[in-house]
């Protein structure tokens, strides 16, 4: 079944303060979505809401993946329906290895009795390693630490190939990459691309728009979705900045929930 | 069975002490020292670890003295004992039940090499030069009211000697194991390594009351003589019930050049006094120490580890980890203390407590004490909870709440439990931990 990824009038607080002011966006299987925007608009906010980051708080507005309402479930639900969202800043968990942790997250998937084999894992994590171009060694190493930024969202991709997810959120993933891992990363993306997942690309660069292409852009600003278009959209922000979208649309500061 | 009139909770005196001295039939020094103890203990006061008042714990609550039968192999123990007996190890192994020794075995092999693997009460009687050149050495036996008592009080035991030059390859194995609450169990560990040897102990405490056992103590000390050069590898697993109070002193004194690794599982349910000591004596002499530590229910928990360096370019390493859950409180202390001309030594200690619940309470005290100049040591010290962070980013990933924090957990004692050396202990700490960590 194709996926369908609806957010609808979505609002979200951080202590108090209300940083997402009404999100409205339609994400269908084999589409790609990139948001764009200045810092502090309200991008990686987002992601995290969407997530079910305990952080954030979700005040108003629906979200479902596939009719489900995602906005009822667990960040652990979440993630089994389909959601994955590769992070801007991923935890180092001490003392849990990456392929313990891989394997855990795959057999979150399976039923009981129905585990994943060691033997086809490890054939499976090893291929997708080599298709990132990392080091073997990485999936005796605990996870994410002492993992260079680069490193860090390397493993970021693996886990998405690994769990084959719906509706895939990419926040900032190109932030702290040079342009061989760009390319790498944009590589893992492009091959997962497929009719039946969706993906939502946050960036504040254009840069990684050059190796994936998205089908829609937006622009968000001070908590919303302020304008949108095709991938030209993200050509001429590269070219022109933002502001000649708040000069079109009377905007004087972009951001939101600033102090 | 040695059958004595005294009853739980009655005072030790001199002539109890000096009838179990006779009733085994020990040297004339060791009756000595017994009832120097006992009467020493009367005045004596209880030790005062760190914020722990140890003194509500039933500390007389040690029983009477209730030998076992011998038993002719494992094959005789209880089923719940034989489990813990891995067949490789049987053929060097020492079982105490209760206040007696009830199997003791050595290979042919290591007998012929002059290795002594046997009861403390046995070896004073047929090696009784080497352990009384050795026995409370490492510790004075007039220390407090607590080692008094237990000079004047212990049965079965352990002793163990390594010849020089002797390296021993297989884990010489102890089960120590009480079934009953009424029972003394206060077993002496006494470990010589002579020059250039090299040997590796492992023991399992256990005890198996079932519930609603009355309060009882386990009270045992360790002392481990490393002569110049030699090894000894010392790892323990201490399994008790909630209503024992374990009291374990552990002490070793440290030669030129020679080395002690302990390795510390105090898994417990009751209370526990645990107190380890490294004294690096001799120039170029090393220490290393792990304690894995869980606290849960009401449990009351002092862990302290020590090293005192007197040897130039000596070298102490002490990390203990613990989690704490429910209502326990565990008041962990690390000791480094430099006396001066211990040039060129080093020292350096971690505790991390993990906290699980808002009712535990963790504190971890470290105590540097330097009076030489010209040395190095550092310390670490972190009392946490687990990260919510952490919780998302594996719940992000589809795995449970439950199932992130167990990994997380387990993560936090991961980094020192795959660094013991012995794969059998590894595995068993592993278990252990699941077990404690699950319920």
């Amino acid at each position: 079944m194709s996926t369908q990824f609806s957010i609808n009038n979505l609002k979200a607080t951080i202590e108090g303060k209300e940083i997402l002011k009404g999100i409205n966006l339609e994400i269908k299987g084999g589409e790609i979505h990139a948001i764009m925007g200045p810092n502090g608009t309200g991008k990686s906010t987002l992601a995290s809401a969407l997530m079910g980051h305990p952080k954030y708080e979700v005040t108003d507005g629906e979200v479902a993946i596939n009719g489900e309402d995602l906005l009822e479930m667990e960040v652990d639900e979440r993630a089994r329906a389909g959601l994955f969202l590769a992070m801007q800043y991923p935890s180092e968990i001490a003392g849990v290895t990456n392929s313990d942790f891989l394997r855990s997250a795959i057999n979150a998937r399976r039923e009981e009795g129905n585990e994943i084999s060691l033997i086809k894992f490890i054939r499976q994590m090893e291929s997708k390693m080599k298709e990132l171009d990392m080091n073997p060694e990485f999936a005796h190493r605990y996870l994410n630490e002492g993992f260079s930024g680069g490193e860090k969202k390397r493993n970021e991709i693996l886990q998405m190939m690994l769990l084959d997810p719906k509706l895939v959120i990419l926040d900032e993933i190109d932030s702290g990459l040079d342009i061989d891992a760009l390319k790498i990363v944009a590589a893992g993306v492009n091959a997962m691309r497929s009719e039946d997942r969706g993906f939502l690309i946050i960036t504040h660069y254009q840069r990684l728009l050059n190796y994936i292409t998205p089908d829609f852009v937006h622009v968000m600003m001070q908590g919303r979705i302020v304008k949108s278009g095709g991938p030209e959209l993200a050509e001429r922000l590269e070219n022109e900045g933002y502001d000649w979208v708040k000069e079109e649309l009377g905007i004087v500061d972009e951001t939101v929930g600033q102090a | 069975m040695l059958n004595m009139s005294t009853q739980t909770n009655s005072p030790v005196n001199q002539s109890l002490a000096d009838a179990l001295s006779r009733s085994k039939q020990e040297p004339a020094w060791l009756t000595a020292l017994r009832t120097e103890a006992a009467e020493a203990a009367q005045t004596l006061e209880w030790p005062k670890p760190e914020k722990m008042n140890i003194t509500r714990w039933n500390l007389d609550a040690f029983g009477q003295h209730k030998a076992s039968d011998k038993v002719a192999d494992v094959s005789a123990l209880p089923e719940a004992v034989k489990e813990l007996v891995p067949a490789e190890a049987s053929a060097n192994l020492l079982v105490q039940r209760n206040s007696g020794v009830v199997l003791s075995q050595l290979s042919e092999e290591l007998r012929s090499k002059g290795v002594i693997f046997t009861d403390l009460e046995t070896a004073a009687r047929e090696h009784e030069d080497l352990v009384k050149a050795h026995l409370f050495t490492a510790i004075n036996k007039n220390e407090d009211k607590l080692t008094a008592l237990h000079a004047a009080l212990w049965s079965g035991g352990v002793f163990v000697y390594v010849p020089k030059n002797v390296e021993v390859e297989l884990p010489l194995q102890a089960l120590l194991y009480s079934d009953d609450a009424e029972a003394t169990f206060a077993p002496h560990i006494l470990i010589v390594a002579d020059s250039h040897s090299r040997v590796t102990y492992v023991d399992n405490v256990i005890t198996n009351f079932g519930e609603g056992a009355a309060a009882s103590i386990h009270q045992s000390i360790v002392e481990v003589i490393v002569k110049p050069g030699a090894q000894v590898q010392f790892a323990t697993i201490h399994q008790l019930g909630q209503s024992v109070s374990d009291l374990t002193l552990r002490r070793a004194v440290i030669e030129n050049d020679g080395r002690i690794e302990w390795i510390i599982g105090d898994l417990q349910d009751g209370n526990i006094l645990s107190d380890t000591l490294s004294v690096l004596k001799g120039n170029g002499s090393t220490s290393d120490a792990k304690v894995i530590s869980i606290g849960s229910g009401s449990q009351k928990m002092s862990l302290t580890t020590q090293a005192v360096h007197f040897g130039k370019s000596s070298d102490s390493n002490m990390v203990t980890r613990a989690v704490m859950k429910e209502q326990g409180t565990a008041i962990i202390n690390g000791i480094t203390k430099i006396e001066k001309g211990a040039t060129k030594a080093n020292g350096v200690q971690t505790e991390k407590v993990l906290m699980l619940s808002p009712q535990a309470r963790g504190d971890a005290n470290p105590i540097l004490l330097i009076d030489e100049d010209d040395v190095t040591a550092g310390h670490a010290a972190s009392v946490g909870q687990v990260n919510p962070e952490q919780i998302f980013y594996l719940m992000s990933r589809g795995i449970s709440k439950q199932e992130a924090e167990r990994l997380i957990i387990h993560g936090f004692l991961t980094p020192v439990v795959s660094e013991i050396p012995i794969e059998a202990v590894r595995e068993r700490l592993h278990k252990l931990l699941e077990r404690k960590l699950g319920s």
